[in-house]
């Protein structure tokens, strides 16, 4: 009998026993309840016909009571509804209006925050602040070039003395790579060929590309190897002048990435594909790691490393500065370079 | 012996060359490789602890410069004692989850998976390991895009989202810490901890740039809290452990969190010195939440329809019990919190894969109402849910009831308040763990006919059932030997800072 009742569904025991077995609600539970409801009214209606017809004494009461518990289930589903709607339509509007207000009060609070930290931070170019009067600094300033070998004592820093953190920073541009290419590559399907998705890209491609455009294509025609030859410049000399592998590389990325748009992947792809990719940055990413392990290994231990450094100044010096630089400015100019391709068409 | 101090520094670099290398090679020699790279790493780290427990502590300095110019690192016996447990974790993760990674990720791409793979152990080993802030932070980086990597690796619209959700609040942890280490170095000079926590000691005698100091240690304590998806941080947890591959998640779950959490702890004892922490009163906002984490955490989970969403929900309930320990403010607190890191781990990345076993038998089916009788069709991947389960409640001999036992001693060294409000808190999670985790252990355990399966024709994958044992090995040694590790941690944390 209780199985009839209107509201069984959404009984105590019913959800408890629901929390139980782990059940979703009967997606038909309203229909079901809609008809249980419908039968009970139908039941009250015959059993008030038989109350009028044997109890008419009683018809004033019948009607009475009738009254009363119509209004009764009126309350109730309206009720229902307000508690099954609620959240729906004035909630959401509520909380949409709640959520803007804390998170503009949140920004204002961090902001007022940071704004009165740095006014308390030391004066920024002082000559006595504690960064620019510590002992660390000191001993680059005043040594680095006699220690490393390198005029550009920033160049100095980052590949020797703190060589550990930059080998670090070019593994991240690698695991950056590695990421987009797992997200964005269509190119290979799971039997290794072209898919349709990239077939579908390379038309889309093809109707959008300035195909052809003799302007763009003279001015590359100039302007890529002067960018590229000057990108290398930056990269071998990043010991004696300001600059190193990873301005460099940035820089022979940005003419690589000019080439491919004013000549095409077809060209491009004559000398640079997933595979140049992969092996540069193989190489390089291993010459670093192996040359930087041997280093740290004869560091540690006191041992002599072997490396010359060099007279300062020199093309040739600063012992492993150069051939790191060369391996950074490989790595950041072949990452450049992926990234564009694989955003335009989702492979190299 | 002697070789054996260089080994973290060999660690670091192999785990970099071999993440390097498997982005060329095939997925199976991929795999193989970082499987044979995982546990080369977990006996070298062995060594490093013996070589630990017999020498004592050492700072290994990374090249020919010594620490504040040139980088170091730190090997204690905490350190390695963590660094050892990530291993195993990491290991068996990978082992027990293997065959689901070849059916989830695409096999031009799945190479590239054990690449986040490796970079990510390394990331995690120099974490544990570093000695200097900027490092750390580095490191960090590449923690933050592996774990995205890792979640968006399945390639299916949920993982897309949630890795999407991952990394915008993930980034923002990030940003808030760079912006701390700036601070910091601003008004010490130094990125090196230990000469940090010598000028934090200099400036707070003098009463100089407090309020930077402050604010850094603030900026540097969320940051990691977002990361570590402490409690009204934790929006992009559920989405990104149940969705994504169990490897992932067992991963994500037991490993990167508390990376992060371990560089807390850093933080906390060697960069700023617990004395100024509790001058500051970081520790009772932790406590604070991680509380606050404990109770909401159960009581979403008990809202869960789907298995893995339930798991999640109770890592942040986890995640609450560790900030707690840290909270209370005692030395036998922070015990507890490490403690309960390694129990969590051990739980955590054994459910995630037996419910992949589970649902496995099911047809697929994460909801409960699907896995009626799951137990039953898979009976180690049952039993392995059943350990994590208890584990997680705290029934005793398993992993989850000592570390509830030490948080409970350490509550009582604690201050009255703290000391009334953890032990109630204890109590009420550990009801609400009991509601939700005995319930679906009554679920998979419910007989119930499945038609769509065949129980003679289904072979449970050999690696994923050598796992699972492993991890209930795991599990009950965490339960019954716990004061062995204790003692390393007791140890450990001395000459922590």
């Amino acid at each position: 009998m209780s199985k009839i009742r209107p509201d069984y569904e959404m009984t105590k025991w019913r959800r408890f026993l629901r929390f139980v077995n782990g059940e979703e609600l009967p997606e038909d539970w309203q229909k079901r309840k809609d008809a249980a409801r419908a039968i009970g009214e139908r039941m009250e209606q015959l059993e008030e016909e038989r109350n009028e017809f044997f109890l008419n004494k009683k018809k004033w009461r019948a009607s009475y009571q009738k009254y009363w518990k119509e209004q009764a289930e009126r309350e109730y589903s309206r009720a229902l509804n307000q508690y099954d709607y609620w959240p729906d339509t004035k909630g959401v509007k509520l909380f949409r209006r709640f959520y803007h207000l804390i998170s503009a009060l949140i920004c204002i609070s961090i902001i007022t925050v940071l704004l009165v930290t740095v006014s308390r931070l030391p004066e920024f170019g002082s000559a006595d602040t504690p960064a620019n009067s510590s002992e660390v600094v000191d001993r680059y300033i005043e040594k680095g070039q006699e220690e490393t070998g390198a005029v550009n004592i920033v160049t100095g820093m980052i590949l020797d003395y703190r060589a550990f953190d930059t080998l670090g920073e070019s593994h991240v541009l690698f695991i950056a790579a590695c990421t987009v290419l797992i997200l964005l590559r269509i190119d290979h399907g799971k039997d290794g060929k072209p898919t349709q998705a990239k077939l579908a890209a390379e038309e889309d491609d093809r109707k959008f590309e300035p195909k052809n455009d003799k302007i763009l294509q003279k001015a590359a025609f100039f302007l890529v190897p002067c960018i590229i030859i000057f990108g290398i410049y930056v990269i071998l000399n990043g010991h004696i002048s300001p600059g190193g592998g990873f301005s460099g590389g940035a820089i022979v990325g940005a003419g690589l990435i000019l080439y491919l748009n004013a000549f095409g992947f077809e060209k491009a792809e004559q000398f640079f594909t997933y595979r140049t990719f992969s092996v540069v940055t193989l190489c390089s990413l291993l010459f670093y790691s192996v040359a930087k392990c041997y280093s740290f290994y004869c560091g540690a231990n006191h041992l002599d490393s072997g490396i010359p450094l060099g007279r300062a100044g020199d093309i040739l010096s600063s012992g492993l500065i150069l051939p790191l630089n060369i391996c950074v400015g490989c790595v950041v100019a072949c990452t450049m370079y992926t990234f564009y391709a694989i955003f335009r068409k989702g492979g190299i | 012996m002697d070789i054996v101090r260089n080994f973290p520094l060999f660690n670091i670099v192999m785990c970099l060359m071999c993440g390097v290398v498997s982005s060329v090679f095939g997925a199976k020699q991929a795999k193989r490789l970082s499987l044979f790279l995982i546990g080369a790493v977990f006996f070298m780290n062995i060594a490093v602890l013996a070589f630990v427990a017999k020498e004592g502590q050492y700072t290994y300095m990374m090249g020919h410069f010594p620490a504040p110019w040139g980088n170091e690192i730190r090997v204690g016996m905490l350190e390695a004692v963590i660094a050892v447990f990530f291993c195993a974790i990491m290991f068996l993760s990978v082992l027990g989850g293997e065959h689901y990674i070849a059916l989830d990720i695409e096999d031009a791409k799945s190479n590239l998976y054990f690449t986040m793979i490796d970079l990510m152990l390394a990331s995690l080993l120099a974490l544990i390991y570093t000695n200097d802030l900027f490092t750390a932070y580095v490191f960090v980086e590449i923690n933050t895009i592996a774990a995205g990597a890792l979640i968006m690796s399945r390639s299916n619209g949920h993982t897309l989202v949630a890795a999407a959700k991952y990394m915008i609040m993930s980034l923002v942890g990030s940003g808030l810490l760079l912006i701390g280490i700036a601070i910091l170095y601003d008004v010490t000079g130094h990125l090196l901890m230990v000469d940090i926590h010598r000028r934090v000691e200099v400036l707070s005698r003098t009463g100089n740039y407090q309020l930077p100091l402050t604010v850094a240690m603030g900026l540097i304590s969320v940051g990691l809290a977002i990361k570590s998806a402490l409690f009204p941080f934790h929006s992009w947890l559920p989405d990104a452990y149940s969705y994504s591959t169990p490897s992932s998640s067992g991963i994500l779950s037991s490993l990167v969190s508390k990376g992060y959490i371990f560089l807390l702890f850093k933080v906390f004892y060697r960069v700023f010195g617990f004395e100024f922490i509790l001058d500051h009163k970081v520790t009772n906002i932790l406590f604070f939440f991680g509380v606050a984490g404990m109770i909401a955490g159960s009581v979403m989970a008990i809202y869960q329809t789907d298995m893995r969403r339930l798991i999640a929900f109770s890592s942040v309930a986890q995640i609450g019990y560790i900030y707690m320990g840290i909270g209370l403010s005692v030395s036998m607190g922070t015990v507890a919190a490490i403690f309960h890191i390694m129990s969590h781990a051990a739980s955590k990345s054994m459910l995630f894969i037996a419910a992949k076993g589970l649902s496995d038998v099911s047809g697929d089916s994460k909801e409960f109402s699907g896995l009626k009788g799951a137990g039953y069709r898979n009976r180690l991947a049952g039993i392995a849910f059943l350990v994590g389960a208890f584990s997680m409640v705290g029934i005793p001999l398993l992993a989850g009831f000592t570390s509830k036992v030490y948080f409970a001693e350490a509550a009582l060294t604690a201050s009255d308040i703290k000391m009334e409000v953890a032990m109630v808190a204890l109590a009420i999670s550990t009801i609400l763990n009991a509601v939700y985790f005995i319930r679906a252990v009554i679920i998979i355990y419910t007989p119930h006919k499945y038609t769509d399966f065949d129980q003679s024709t289904y072979r449970a994958p050999k690696t994923m059932e050598i796992a699972l044992l492993c991890f209930i090995l795991l599990n009950i040694f965490l339960g019954t030997w716990s004061n062995l590790i204790e003692g390393a941690i007791q140890t450990g944390l001395g000459t922590f800072s």
